[in-house]
């Protein structure tokens, strides 16, 4: 009888990595199903467009790496990542803004650092980050929300994404725009008097980010991250806009609510900042790194030249993870006052 | 009722404790061949004190201690010495140590046995040379010296004696049924062995997914009418590590790199208790041990009083090993313990439990994947480490990070193995870590030892050519002021001496011719 040798614990858990990617990749459907209710097919062709683009550049540069490219693409980390950035990609954007944002994302941001696990910045960041600054006018067309104009079928969204030069692309300002832009009219006023705005905030986008709020609950649910990083940034999100509110002024940096619920905050949250490889490891680190995260969300929104921030804030906090980490090591056991019990 | 304190981290494995009827104790049968290894127990090995060819009675010590951190080897039944040589025994390493082999004879004659119900009036001295001459190691599975544990020093005193029945790892139910069978053995060794460390209070912790044992011990307890306290805890993995029982009863934290005794405590396995009260009260050193043979490729899972040398096939075939190949038998539990490399090595004074898994119960490893540093490692850790860090630094083999990062306070429980997505192999990376740290440390002493050397050979090479410099100085002076004391030059003097030489030489002639 020949004997097993295996190395202590012989048991284990269920957890796997691609089951882990599974659920985020379920947890975005409430939020994709709003944003395509409200804007229509734009989004769920640039999640199918830039998957299929994803896991071919994924398939090849694992194949030239010599490893197995069938490990890599079943661990579903790549579809993750494209995922993540289609949706925060404008509804109807070129096919190839969504080629051009993939490929960042997939080689520049994460294969040549060495694949999954190995990438110091959020892959789909990097890929946002680099379209926004090479393209910022296909960046900035996001469709209006339906009711304020008609949302596009499917025939005209292919078209609109396929050969973007023959047809008229519609797009309207987002609620961030218009606070940006607002430069005589109190904070209530602003969002009585635009369309696009009811008293939650922006039409549309409100529903989308509680519809990113319930993925992210479910995922918290599941245990695939801790609530540290994402109710870290919400609350330093909220806490500066109240210190911004002014009042309601026609300075006013916008409403707590209005910014809870605007842009990408909740996805953000839930699908971006939570990505564990490039944020900070321990729980009083997360703390930190998502209130800074939400801090220069904020700062960003309302000064700087960006009307939403998430990307750039999510890129330099990955920078400091490492300091972070440097001075959040938790209290190992035995390490407090003898024979004390640390809290 | 004592506050029971929460530990960081830890899992809920499946238990499986079912399977091997925790509370069912038989004999197993004594086999043809006893193998002893002469270390049992964490230090030095034993020295054997009979030879080739000797008849051995049970309890019959075969080989004694060497030194302090060592324990004897009693025979376990009648018998003849064999061999002495080198065996296949059971160590992760896979390596053979030295072992005595006894022929056994069937009649299972013993020395007569001398013990005391009178311990009380014996000093701690006395006992604490008993429990060593019988041979107690501790049986939770590291095999520390029980007599070394039991002399703390007077600069530690003894709070608590606490007895350590929490019994975490799955599978495992030899505490269990030892505390359900020998309940009244144990609640006299605990009091024995609080006795020996002046104890004020004796403390057993059982885990709540023990009603048996909880009852029995409890019982016992009212029988003895002692003054011992029960407390019980909720199941948890690894509740049963000695700094984490400690922490769940008292609140407090072992100190780093310290001992129980720094805080007060002495902690105990049920085993070595029971093993402590035989040894003082009946005079039987340890010979014997609960074992438990467990996992589904056994047809009859069980607990067995076994004695020690007995092979691991011995007992695999007792409970009815389905050999399928290729088969993993685990000695310990499925959490810490190792595969075992030869089922011909024998149980030692450690052997809680002989795992045998099927495929589908325990399956092999898939290949690992990348760390996605979800942190789950970080929340299993019951040392408050972080798992994905340490990792991190054990490959690239960055000791100052992995001692940042106190490598050296994991206790190599694996819930950070268990609960990882990518099926790394964390514990192995650290044990590995932390061989490497051992020998760079040794290779640092090494070579201090030498620089120690060279540095000392430097020193007296040059304290002695400045001895010698200093004697040649000291004649030269000598000379010096010799001379100025006949007040002259000597080389003047010499010149003269010579001139006037061939003087004397230029006379010459005319006085011959």
């Amino acid at each position: 009888m020949s004997l097993l040798k295996v190395t202590s614990p012989h048991a284990s858990g269920q957890s796997r990595v691609s089951a882990v990617m599974r659920d985020v990749l379920v947890a975005t459907v409430p939020g994709v199903l709003v944003l395509t209710g409200y804007f229509g097919p734009g989004t769920l062709i640039n999640i199918i467009l830039g998957g299929l683009v994803a896991i071919a550049a994924e398939y090849a540069v694992v194949a030239m790496r010599g490893r197995d490219p069938r490990v890599a693409v079943s661990d579903l980390s790549v579809l993750v990542t494209s995922t993540l950035l289609c949706i925060a990609l404008p509804p109807y954007a070129p096919w190839w803004l969504i080629a051009i944002g993939v490929l960042t994302s997939v080689l520049l941001g994460k294969q040549v650092f060495g694949g999954l696990g190995y990438n110091p910045f959020n892959p789909a960041m990097v890929g946002y980050v680099v379209l926004l600054i090479s393209f910022p006018v296909q960046m900035s067309a996001w469709a209006p929300p339906r009711g304020l104009a008609e949302v596009p079928g499917l025939g005209d969204t292919l078209r609109h994404v396929f050969a973007p030069t023959t047809i008229d692309a519609v797009t309207a300002a987002t609620p961030l725009d218009l606070l940006r832009q607002n430069t005589g009219l109190l904070f209530d006023d602003l969002l009585r008097t635009s369309a696009e705005l009811t008293s939650w905030g922006g039409i549309g986008w409100f529903e989308a980010n509680l519809a990113f709020l319930v993925g992210g609950i479910w995922l918290l649910y599941r245990r695939v991250f801790t609530w540290h990083a994402p109710i870290a940034m919400l609350v330093a999100l909220a806490v500066c806009a109240l210190m911004g509110y002014d009042g309601g002024s026609s300075e006013s940096g916008g409403s707590a609510l209005f910014h809870l619920f605007s842009g990408a905050t909740m996805f953000a949250a839930f699908f971006i900042i939570t990505d564990p490889v490039s944020s900070a490891v321990s729980n009083r680190g997360r703390l930190i790194f998502g209130a800074l995260i939400g801090a220069l969300i904020y700062l960003i929104r309302t000064l700087g030249n960006y009307p939403d921030a998430v990307a750039f804030a999510v890129l330099i906090l990955n920078f400091c993870a490492p300091f972070i980490d440097h001075y959040t090591q938790p209290k190992v056991y035995g390490t407090g006052k003898a024979g004390s019990k640390e809290t | 009722m004592r506050t029971v304190h929460d530990i960081h981290g830890g899992i809920h494995p499946p238990e499986r404790k079912a399977l091997s009827r925790p509370g069912e104790l038989t004999d197993a049968p004594i086999p043809p061949q006893l193998v002893m290894p002469l270390r049992q127990h964490l230090g030095v090995p034993a020295q054997p004190t009979v030879e080739v060819g000797d008849t051995v009675l049970g309890d019959q010590q075969i080989a004694a201690a060497q030194g302090v951190m060592s324990v004897p080897v009693h025979a376990p039944t009648s018998g003849t010495v064999v061999a002495i040589e080198s065996r296949p025994i059971a160590h992760a390493s896979g390596l053979e140590d030295q072992c005595i082999v006894i022929e056994t004879d069937g009649h299972h004659r013993c020395l007569d046995a001398v013990g005391t119900d009178d311990w009380r009036a014996l000093d701690a001295i006395t006992l604490v040379e008993r429990i060593r001459e019988a041979g107690i190691a501790g049986m939770g599975g590291a095999g520390f010296p029980t007599a070394v544990k039991l002399s703390p020093g007077p600069e530690r005193p003894i709070e608590t004696l606490l007895i350590n029945g929490t019994e975490c790892e799955p599978y495992i139910t030899a505490d269990d049924t030892l505390m359900q069978c020998h309940a009244d053995e144990l609640i006299e060794g605990a009091q024995i062995l609080a006795h020996v460390v002046s104890a004020d209070a004796i403390l057993i912790g059982i885990e709540d997914n023990k009603p048996g044992a909880i009852a029995a011990v409890e019982a016992a307890i009212a029988r003895a009418d002692a003054d011992i306290e029960l407390a019980t805890f909720p199941t948890k993995y690894p509740s049963g590590g000695e700094k984490q029982i400690i922490e769940i009863l008292t609140g407090q934290q072992v100190p780093s790199g310290g001992i129980p005794a720094d805080i007060g405590l002495v902690c105990v396995n049920p085993g070595t208790a029971v093993a402590a009260k035989r040894a003082i009260v009946d005079g039987k050193p340890l010979t014997h041990r609960i074992v438990t043979l467990t996992g589904e490729a056994l047809t009859s899972p069980q607990n067995v009083s076994a004695c020690l040398g007995t092979p691991i096939t011995a007992l695999m075939a007792h409970a009815g090993l389905n050999a399928i190949a290729p088969q993993r038998v685990i000695h310990g539990g499925p959490m810490m313990g190792f595969a075992v490399s030869n089922l011909q090595a024998p149980i030692t004074k450690i052997t809680n439990c002989l795992l045998a898994p099927t495929a589908t119960e325990l399956p092999v490893p898939e290949p690992a994947k990348p760390c996605i540093r979800c942190g789950h490692c970080a929340e299993a850790c019951p040392a408050s480490l972080l798992p994905q860090q340490l990792y991190w630094y054990a490959r690239a083999k960055d000791q100052e990070q992995l001692a940042e990062h106190r490598l050296f306070d994991c206790i190599e429980c694996g819930a950070c193995a268990y609960v990882c997505p990518s099926q790394i192999p964390l514990v192995q990376y650290y044990r590995a870590a932390k061989g490497q740290i051992r020998d760079s440390e040794q290779e640092k002493r090494r070579s201090d030892n030498s620089r120690g050397r060279f540095e000392a050979r430097q020193a007296r090479l040059e304290a002695e050519a400045a001895a010698r410099e200093a004697k040649r100085a000291a004649r030269k002076a000598a000379a010096q002021s010799k001379a100025d004391a006949e007040g002259a030059d000597p080389i003047q003097a010499a010149i003269e001496r010579a001139k006037a030489r061939k003087a004397d030489q230029d006379k010459e002639p005319e006085q011959t011719s």
